[in-house]
């Protein structure tokens, strides 16, 4: 036979000759990053909603204006943020590297833009009285939650936006590839995910109407 | 690929994440009219909302985060273990009612 048994493994998926997912090792990398980054939120939010069912006087304190008006403007900036940076992928794919620069300082605006409003709401709420330990209006892990699992999210933005610079400098310096891209769009569409479950289970279920 | 077969290719892939944003804003504002409109109950809008935002979730993973179009494989082995994970921790809820029902009135 012109080849052994071995090479004729070797050159199936699972023979380890070929990519079984068809993707590259740094790529799969971060899904396996994004899947665990996926459980530690998902504890965070189970947590909360069990903590929540199991108690009473909950505080509501989230007006229209300006809590929820802000948090909807909030989802808006994250999801246009996402369309950048899909744009950005796309652009890096055809080797449009001021296109793909472009979209992604688009991007990092948006994340900037979500981090001020954010920022400016914990204020908001620290002037008010809300600790970790403590808040004005009912059960005390109301603070707790909230700080934890907004404040994680608000890291991960952060560091989304340091990463996007990185990569948006390396794209200037045309020292990149299409993968490098792909990757670190990966990561900024995983906290947009996370903020798409954040914002009605903490925000819209605890809207003050009066 | 020549530049126009290139440039067709290129606009349907830009018009197709257009439309997926333009679906998840179309969601996002479902979602804030039902919370202004306070039309059902916590427990319905806790159900509505879990939907829509699952249905947000699919959209970005799908295809912003490109996963329809990548090999069946890498959508086995991430989907179902994450789903399978945090329905799991969904187990424990019951267990939250119990002390609802322990507290002092």
């Amino acid at each position: 036979m012109a080849e052994s048994r071995a090479e004729v493994l070797a050159g199936t998926e699972w023979g380890g000759g070929v990519s079984p997912y068809g993707v590259g090792h740094k790529k799969l990398g971060m899904w396996l990053f994004i899947l665990s980054d996926s459980l530690t939120f998902s504890a965070l939010l189970v947590g909360y909603s069990y903590v929540r069912l199991a108690s009473r006087d909950w505080p509501m304190p989230f007006h229209l204006w300006p809590s929820i008006t802000m948090a909807t403007v909030m989802t808006l900036f994250l999801l246009s943020s996402s369309l950048t940076m899909v744009m950005a992928v796309a652009a890096s794919k055809r080797g449009d590297s001021r296109s793909v620069v472009r979209h992604i300082v688009f991007t990092m605006a948006g994340g900037l833009g979500f981090l001020v409003l954010h920022v400016n709401e914990w204020l908001d709420l620290i002037h008010e009285g809300v600790r970790l330990w403590q808040n004005p209006w009912g059960v005390p892990l109301f603070g707790a939650t909230f700080f934890t699992l907004t404040g994680l999210h608000m890291v991960h933005v952060a560091s989304g936006v340091v990463y996007l610079g990185y990569i948006a400098a390396r794209v200037a310096r045309n020292r990149f590839t299409h993968e490098d891209v792909e990757i670190c769009g990966l990561y900024w569409h995983f906290v947009d995910l996370v903020w798409m479950f954040i914002f009605p289970l903490v925000y819209l279920l605890s809207v003050r109407m009066n | 690929m020549n530049t126009e077969a290139a440039n067709a290719h290129r606009e349907a892939g830009a018009r197709l994440y257009v439309w997926v944003w333009v679906y998840l804003l179309a969601i996002t504002a479902l979602e804030v009219f039902l919370a202004y409109e306070q039309l059902f109950s916590t427990a319905g809008m806790l159900v509505i909302l879990m939907l829509l935002s699952l249905v947000k979730a699919a959209l970005i993973v799908a295809y912003f985060m490109h996963l329809r179009f990548e090999k069946a494989s890498l959508v086995l082995s991430l989907i179902p273990a994450v789903v399978i994970v945090i329905s799991l921790l969904a187990v424990f809820f019951p267990d939250s009612l119990r002390l609802l029902e322990l507290r002092v009135p």
